[in-house]
């Protein structure tokens, strides 16, 4: 497909509004409908894209599967960070109200992280998945 | 302090397998899942110290006060189950270092930690949450870990038991879910205290009846319960040996667990019996035993001989629960503690055969019990408390449930269990001759006795089978 000159500069056009959206979703989830993972998933549909015009070794230089793999480790130690972050600061496991000094804040603040973990996670093992049934028979 | 302790009991293992997921260094790996299931065991033995001397534990996870949050709620069952899980997991881990690097590729065997790991902190958090539908989350973090690891075993054959553990569980699962939502729709809530609370106004409801049969169905599928038993045989002989020991070890008692969690904590007493689960769990228990010992005894491959041992036991802890008297129940959890003791020993054995010769089909390791003293030895200890010899922890449990019998004047169901503990003679017996009265293969003549690294976990148990044995007052584990 790399000749498809259209294909080529309508995705090019196309891939960082997705990726705006998919921070608009992130970062906006805890007013509107949305959160990590369904951010998780716009966020990877760009890469997606990006691999299905321009073709696996460039997504793959793009996101080296051993980056992808600490990425989706790197979500879930968020999470359970802000967890292992509250007990310290002497509340309960995962209770964000002792996170900053007013509850509101606090709770904010919490869901923010969370989903921030949730949403980089998801993105990774989507491109995970993705990468392992596109690179078959390759090897 | 003392809840935060059932807590770190999950998040530790939970939070240390994205960590070594990101590892490329094998033996590091391996290095924080030991530091991680020691420091479980720990945690889990001051748990279960402090469950006994100040009654049960409870915890608020995110400071949601329960009904509304999730509530881990400890008392001295799964106190005791947590202790299971994470002393069978730190004994299976050093033994994990010499056979998984021989039977795993180098690269995958940080994941094959991480998914270790994970598969763990599911099994403890399924012990550890009030929740049932916390139950059920931490259900699929463990079994999609044991899916995975399953598959990593050497045989292509791997693939397609996983795959058969895989459809099967998913539906067990699924049963679980689907009978939790029929009880939430009516009662309104998901923790195990207030339902207990909840349901004795509702058992009218042909909802609530139907929920508990998916319930029951769904754990009996996990549990491997005969005739829903199918995938077991396959996943345990076909998976990696690290991974049959832990399995075979854990994953069914906590699905017993649950099963009696559900039954006589988040049910009313007097439930069970305006339903036929009692008849039904001592049908399928005596039908385990019975043709699960015969197919053992037709067995050509070692560990599937063991499996299929496995399905019989298993029914000896559903006639337990079928039993449904304080001594049927008793004796069920007595089995299911020497259960894990004997099963990982046995499989912790032939795992160090594996080792030597590769293979163990009757015919690859016959002769070898002489050239491998210490691990026939325990094979034959193991063997013995399988078989329910007195001295042995197996000789325990079933008194308990000859008892418990006797007790309810169930003459079919005592000659059954008598009848069982022959059969596992005659199938334990087939392994000690071929190991020990057959010539040796010419091409195992060379064959040197394991190394210390996978004889002393497997000694370690067998231990422990002798001095549960011996040491028989019931207090002591929980009963």
């Amino acid at each position: 497909m790399t000749h498809n000159l259209v294909l080529r500069v309508v995705s090019k056009t196309l891939i960082p509004l997705i990726i705006m959206f998919a921070l608009y979703v992130q970062f906006h989830g805890d007013f509107g409908p949305g959160g990590g993972f369904q951010a998780g998933v716009i966020m990877s549909a760009a890469i997606i894209l990006y691999t299905l015009v321009f073709g696996l070794d460039a997504a793959e230089r793009v996101m080296p599967p051993m980056a992808l793999r600490i990425l989706a480790s790197l979500g879930v130690l968020l999470y359970g960070g802000v967890g292992v972050a509250t007990l310290v600061m002497g509340g309960n496991y995962l209770n964000y109200t002792v996170l900053a000094s007013t509850q509101i804040a606090g709770q904010h603040l919490g869901i923010l992280l969370v989903e921030l973990g949730v949403g980089i996670t998801v993105f990774a093992v989507m491109l995970i998945i993705f990468f392992a049934f596109a690179g078959r028979g390759r090897r | 302090m003392k809840g935060h302790l059932s807590l770190l009991l999950v998040v530790i293992p939970l939070l240390a397998a994205p960590v070594t997921a990101a590892l490329t260094r094998a033996r590091l790996a391996w290095a924080i899942a030991f530091a991680v299931t020691t420091a479980c065991v720990i945690l889990a033995g001051m748990q279960l110290w402090a469950v006994l001397n100040d009654g049960i534990i409870s915890y608020e996870l995110g400071g949601w006060a329960p009904p509304w949050g999730i509530e881990y709620r400890i008392d001295e069952l799964n106190a005791l189950v947590a202790l299971i899980i994470s002393g069978i997991a730190a004994v299976t881990l050093p033994y994990a270092l010499l056979s998984a690097e021989q039977e795993i590729p180098e690269d995958k065997l940080p994941l094959f930690y991480s998914a270790f790991l994970l598969c763990f902190a599911g099994l403890l958090g399924i012990t550890q949450t009030g929740d049932i539908f916390n139950v059920f989350v931490f259900l699929e973090i463990s079994s999609l870990s044991s899916y995975a690891l399953i598959s990593l075993g050497q045989k292509r054959q791997a693939l397609t038991s996983a795959y058969q553990y895989l459809i099967m569980g998913t539906l067990g699962a699924t049963f679980f879910l689907i009978g939790v939502g029929l009880i939430y729709s009516v009662t309104g809530t998901l923790n195990m205290a207030d339902l207990a609370q909840r349901l004795p106004e509702l058992t009218h409801l042909k909802t609530v009846h139907t929920g508990f049969a998916f319930i029951m169905i769904g754990f009996a599928l996990k549990l491997a319960l005969f005739p829903l038993h199918l995938w077991l045989p396959n996943a345990y002989t076909y998976a990696p040996t690290v991974i049959s020991v832990f399995l075979a070890a854990t994953a069914t008692k906590v699905a017993l667990y649950v099963m009696l969690r559900v039954l006589f904590t988040v049910f009313p007493e007097g439930f069970v019996s305006t339903t036929p689960a009692s008849e039904l769990f001592i049908l399928s228990g005596i039908a385990a035993i019975l043709s699960a010992s015969v197919y053992a005894i037709y067995q050509a491959n070692v560990k599937r001989l063991l499996a299929y041992s496995s399905v019989a036991q298993i029914g000896y802890m559903a006639l337990g629960i079928g039993l449904a008297s304080a001594m049927g129940v008793t004796a069920a959890i007595i089995h299911l503690f020497n259960h894990a003791l004997m099963k990982g020993a046995l499989f912790m054995a032939i795992g160090a055969i594996i080792y030597r010769v590769g293979a163990c089909r009757m015919e690859n390791i016959q002769g070898l019990g002489r050239q491998m003293p210490w691990t026939f030895g325990a094979i034959v200890i193991g063997g013995m408390s399988l078989i329910g010899v007195p001295g042995t922890a197996g000789f325990v449990s079933k008194w308990y449930l000859v008892l418990a019998a006797l007790e309810q004047e169930a003459w079919i169901t005592v000659a059954v269990i008598l009848l069982g503990s022959l059969l596992a003679v005659v199938y334990m017996g087939k392994i000690v001759e071929a190991l020990y009265f057959r010539p040796v293969e010419e091409t195992n003549v060379d064959v040197k006795e394991a190394p210390m690294l996978l004889l002393a976990p497997a000694w370690v148990l067998v231990i422990a089978n002798i001095y549960f044995g011996l040491q028989t007052e019931p207090d002591r584990r929980g009963g």
